[in-house]
């Protein structure tokens, strides 16, 4: 009676819906995800000043590049017979397209962003076995490919808007025609190529004999405080999203802020090139230029922000991030200062990437209980 | 054109001069392996099951040729293939008859009520650890699929949360009786055409509550062919040292009342063709 | 000691998680569950041995009367926990899965029996021995969760010195409250219980470490802690604050050794169920029989009941006034270590902390996706394990890998799966590997 009192205003459970599984039963907010989604937002910054300093057309490549990179995944994951939308709306391509973009120049033909695609997503991440088995940057591995494959396309910089407002400063990077017919309004900035620091930089024969003050007349021509100042602001030629260091570094705040990197790692590798191509500069001014200059030119900062910090691709531990980051400063110094290529931040990143499993094994954590206290016994 | 001609020349004089002090070396440093041993190794199936308890088919041949063990202990081998390696060697082909693996458990979802949802790592030893498994019945098949990802063959088939053996497939190594973390699996002979797919050993009302096609220990079937039948506690078994091994005339006229006992043709054929069941 | 930034003790690693559920039912006074019509006591829930049962179907029973006798050093007296009629050993699902055997008791209504042990209200001057001995007779075990006999628990072997008791208030798992309760209610019987336990392992240091999200309870122990010569240590708020291990690190500093127990830091750490539980058994010479238990998440009125052992959850689901909603999971314990359950029918027992039905929505739902290599379960790991990289070797089956990374260290504390943000059930993968390894390990002692 007292049963059937109760049945009416008492809602049971059935036994039916429960569900089985292991300790523990709640988690974190935080998925894989929120994390992509919180990366794209901290890109924001720097394709809104990729595309305010050069053009519709930054868009234009950003846009395609991504969309071609979860399009390649969606491609894969149906070939491969994976479930489609649950690897793609994880985010991951989306982060790789948008990373690649921004590793572009302006100005190459649209079919690159697609082979691009394929390069990141098919050679850097899906044969290895998709997110998280990938030992390179998805989107490093399609730079460098492509870097290889197409070095005109590559190569061919386009001047970003605001980059003649003081034409003396900028005479190092136009050949001399071009820089006459800009002066005199002939051409529009954007039709025309220059070069970038690095590039300028890199040709200049470099000489340790410090009696020929050729190169280091270059290199302060190209260093000087003004020009510095507008190659933070990302009035300089480069990659769409590699130039504008205030938005660069707006990402890096956002992502420190959401934990999402270890701020060590940016820290150590551009500490680490400031501190040795300082350093050879001030002993050899023949042979690089200054530190700052390093910093603010190239893929340095997007480099060591957005590349090196990569969940997948660096160690697990911090004494680990630290060796880690202090191995690609050292690599992109080797190869800025005396390599061939005038930059070496990409190619750095991705040997250390090699290396990580080997930074993995070497740095563990101390586990709890197995610390010698022989003060503590003697007690 | 001239460089063509010159890089050629390079490439190929370099590749010839390396290639002969290659072969001069091998010659040198050979060092002698019984031909045998290739040859067994030849006449072997290839698929290091590992079934005869050695580490590969390489390893095998390596006895088989020291005599340690007889040809007929690779369980994958036709007796043709055996026979061949005897007589190659001049060896007895010993081993015994020929083995199957059969899943001893008929509980697919459909079958199976009391089965709880499960969330967690898709493999039937993990899926243990977790309150025993998410099945009603203690004893019977997890569907998790560790047997036949382990199974070197590929002749296990999950269907419907329930592992299969295609006899046509299976060679018997024992991989799969090996994974399974229930001991569900069974080696018996290849040419047994009849088997009773339960392996729980509880009460046959128990069985009831979490099965319907458990066997619950009537003894129907031992009653009808007392050689063929075994009822051992709740649970009966094929006698599969009996002569003849019961067949379809068997099966029918035991008239299982859950379906416990059946042909593994018709077994399989009840699984192909059920509806898609879903956890209950 | 181990000061956190915000000046309380604690340790290094763990989680802190968001939201944790206990505003459910930590501002719930205890209340006395009605009388049930049927008991089902399950006997084998002791870590260890189970107990024997000493009746059979038909015998009449007295409230407190034993029902089954410790078979073993390690394992822990049975008593009926109302008056009644046993009407058969039966199985009952137990909270691990596997049915388990219980004495089934339909009740008279009386609720009636006798103290079956003599009341040692001049402890202070009783012989530790003696002391002990009722520790085992009133069948006491950890309350906290292991269910380990307290008997064994409180005698060392005589190569371990022991100088210090810690009583665990932390009660770090979300949504539980019982503890809380339980030490808000009745400081005076933890007190009295973390006393007698000093006497018996006749220690001097008594701490007593709880979690300082329970304010309201810190303050009611502190007044009265003096008389007894317990010291009260707030403790941050971290998961899991509550683990033996980390517990000891907190308020002592000393690290117990791998593979070693708290005796190794030459320290015992109790529950404050058991202490409270521990007092009645010496003060007022009844046996363990009840206990605060939390029922809560998606019921109408979550709180704090003091159930008898054997109530079944659907009774205590019913006394929390049924559910609220869609319940995906039904856990016994706390959400990051407590077990999930098949039914319903599961009984009450001596560890059962908390009965929580989460809600559907709330209960994480494991994925299959692949390790990011994040770092946050290394992060929250309170042993310092690579927790995913051991997942990933076990998932392999690189069991020797595994073990060379220590992860026979784990607690399943569950800290790593909480905050790895592709959803991977990394204590079960580590559960699989453990269980392997002690496989391998007997295996090559044979």
């Amino acid at each position: 009676m007292n049963e059937n009192d109760k049945t009416d205003s008492l809602r049971l459970p059935d036994a039916g819906t429960l569900v089985l599984s292991s300790s523990p039963h709640i988690s974190a907010p935080e998925t894989v995800r929120r994390i992509m989604g919180k990366v794209l937002l901290a890109l924001l910054p720097a394709v809104a000043a990729g595309v305010w300093f050069f053009g519709f057309r930054a868009l234009l490549i950003i846009v395609l590049t991504t969309v071609f990179c979860v399009g390649v995944e969606a491609l894969w994951c149906w070939l491969a017979g994976k479930p489609v939308t649950a690897t793609v709306s994880d985010g991951s391509a989306a982060v790789t397209g948008v990373l690649l973009a921004l590793n572009l120049p302006v100005g190459v033909p649209l079919y690159v962003p697609l082979i691009g695609a394929f390069l990141a997503i098919w050679l850097g991440k899906q044969v290895y076995g998709g997110i998280g088995n990938n030992p390179f940057n998805p989107a490093l591995v399609a730079r460098v490919g492509l870097l290889i494959a197409l070095p005109a396309a590559m190569t061919t910089w386009t001047p970003p808007r605001g980059m003649m407002e003081e034409p003396a400063a900028a005479r190092a990077f136009f050949d001399p025609d071009t820089f006459k017919q800009l002066q005199g309004g002939k051409v529009e900035l954007d039709s025309v190529t220059c070069a970038t620091p690095l590039g300028v930089a890199g040709t200049t024969p470099k000489i340790i004999d410090s009696a020929n003050p050729k190169a280091e007349l270059n290199f302060a021509r190209i260093s000087q405080d003004g020009q510095l100042f507008d190659y933070f602001i990302g009035r300089r030629a480069g990659c769409i999203g590699e130039t504008c260091a205030p938005a660069l570094l707006l990402g890096a705040l956002i992502l420190i802020c959401f934990n999402l990197i270890n701020w060590r790692v940016p820290v150590c590798f551009v500490g680490t090139v400031m501190l040795i191509t300082g350093a050879v500069n001030y002993f050899f001014p023949g042979v690089t230029p200054p530190a700052l200059f390093h910093v603010l030119t190239g893929g340095l900062l997007i480099g060591a922000i957005f590349m090196a910090t990569d969940m997948v691709t660096s160690p697990i531990t911090g004494t680990g991030c630290v060796v880690f980051a202090i191995g690609c400063g050292v690599i992109t110094s080797v190869i800025r200062i005396w390599g061939n290529y005038p930059e070496g931040v990409s190619f750095s990143i991705l040997f250390m990437n090699a290396l990580v499993p080997l930074i993995d094994r070497w740095f563990v954590t101390r586990p709890f209980g197995y610390v010698v206290r022989s003060r503590e016994a003697s007690k | 054109m001239n460089d063509l001609i010159i890089a050629g020349i390079l490439m190929g004089g370099a590749g010839l001069v390396l290639g002969a002090v290659i072969g001069v070396f091998a010659k040198l440093f050979q060092v002698a392996t019984d031909p045998r041993i290739a040859l067994v190794t030849e006449l072997l199936p290839g698929a290091n099951c590992g079934g005869c308890g050695k580490a590969g088919c390489a390893d095998f041949a390596k006895s088989v040729v020291a005599g340690e063990n007889l040809p007929g202990k690779c369980p994958v081998s036709s007796r043709e293939q055996v026979a061949a390696i005897a007589l190659a060697l001049g060896v007895d082909a010993g081993g015994g008859f020929p083995k199957r693996a059969v899943v001893r458990c008929g509980g697919d979802f459909e079958q199976v009520t009391r089965h709880v949802n499960y969330n967690g790592v898709a493999d039937c030893a993990s899926a243990m650890l977790i309150a025993g498994g998410p099945k009603g019945c203690r004893y019977g098949c997890l569907g998790l699929g560790t047997c036949a990802r382990k199974c070197p063959f590929g002749a296990i088939e999950i269907i419907n949360n329930l592992a299969v053996v295609h006899e046509e497939l299976c060679v018997g190594c024992g991989t799969c009786v090996a994974a399974c973390p229930r001991g569900v699996i069974a080696l018996v002979p290849a040419n047994a055409a009849a088997h009773v797919y339960c392996n729980s050993p509880a009460r046959g009302a128990e069985k009831r509550q979490v099965c319907k096609v458990g066997c619950i220990g009537c003894r129907k079937c031992a009653k009808s062919s007392p050689d063929q039948f075994k009822v051992d506690g709740f649970l009966a078994s094929v006698n599969y040292e009996a002569d003849p091994l019961p067949g379809a005339a068997e099966v029918e006229a035991a008239a299982c009342p859950t379906d416990a006992l059946l042909t593994a043709e018709r077994h399989l054929f009840i699984e192909r063709n059920e509806p898609e069941g879903v956890a209950k | 000691m181990n000061k956190s930034s915000r000046g309380v003790m604690t340790f290094k690693g763990g989680i802190h998680p968001a939201g944790n559920g206990k505003e459910l039912s930590a501002g719930k006074p205890t209340q006395t569950a009605p009388l049930l019509a049927k008991y089902v006591v399950p006997v084998a829930e002791n870590a260890g041995k189970p107990p024997v049962p000493v009746v059979k179907k038909g015998d009449l029973v007295r409230k407190y009367q034993l029902l089954a006798e410790p078979s073993g050093f390690v394992s822990a007296a049975l008593h009926a926990p109302t008056s009644g009629e046993v009407t058969g050993i039966i199985e009952v699902p137990g909270s691990m899965g596997v049915p388990v055997t219980a004495v089934e008791i339909t009740a008279d209504g009386l609720d009636q029996g006798e103290a079956p042990f003599e009341p040692l209200s001049d402890w202070r001057d009783t012989d530790p021995a003696r002391l002990l001995e009722r520790v085992g007779e009133a069948g006491l075990v950890g309350m906290g969760g292991a269910s380990f006999p307290t008997r064994v628990k409180l005698s060392p072997p005589p190569d371990k010195p022991i100088d210090t008791l810690i009583l665990n208030g932390a009660e770090c798992e979300p949504y539980l409250t019982a503890d809380h309760r339980l030490m808000l209610e009745n400081p005076e019987r933890v007190l009295t219980g973390a006393a007698i336990i000093g006497r018996i392992l006749n220690v001097r240091r008594l701490f007593i470490g709880v979690e300082i999200n329970k304010r309201d309870a810190i303050d009611a122990l502190t007044q009265l802690a003096g008389g007894y010569g317990v010291q009260v240590v707030p403790l941050a708020v971290q998961y899991p604050q509550g683990s033996e291990k980390q517990l000891i690190k907190a308020i002592t500093g000393r690290e117990v050794p791998s593979g070693g127990l708290p005796m190794d830091a030459r320290t015992v750490v109790q529950n404050v169920g058991t202490a409270a539980a521990l007092a009645d058994a010496v003060t007022l010479g009844i046996p363990l029989v009840e206990r605060i238990v939390t029922v809560t998440g998606a019921v109408v009125n979550p709180g704090n009941w003091k159930l008898k052992i054997g109530t079944p959850v659907i009774e205590a689901v019913k006394f929390a006034g049924g559910v609220t909603g869609e319940i995906g999971k039904l856990i016994l314990g706390g959400p990051m270590m407590g077990f999930a359950q098949r039914s319903y029918e599961v009984p009450v027992a001596k560890n059962t902390s908390g009965i929580l039905l989460l809600p559907e929505d709330e209960a994480l739902n494991y994925g299959s996706g692949g390790c990011i290599r994040c770092g946050r379960c290394v992060q929250g790991c309170p042993m310092h394990l690579m927790s995913c990289a051991l997942a990933t070797a076990i998932e392999s089956e690189r069991y020797d890998l595994a073990e060379a990374n220590h992860v026979m260290d784990c607690l399943e504390c569950g800290s790593c799966a909480y905050v790895c943000p592709a959803r991977r059930p990394l204590v079960q993968h580590l559960r699989r590997g453990k269980a392997e390894i002690r496989k391998r390990r007997t295996a090559v002692k044979k």
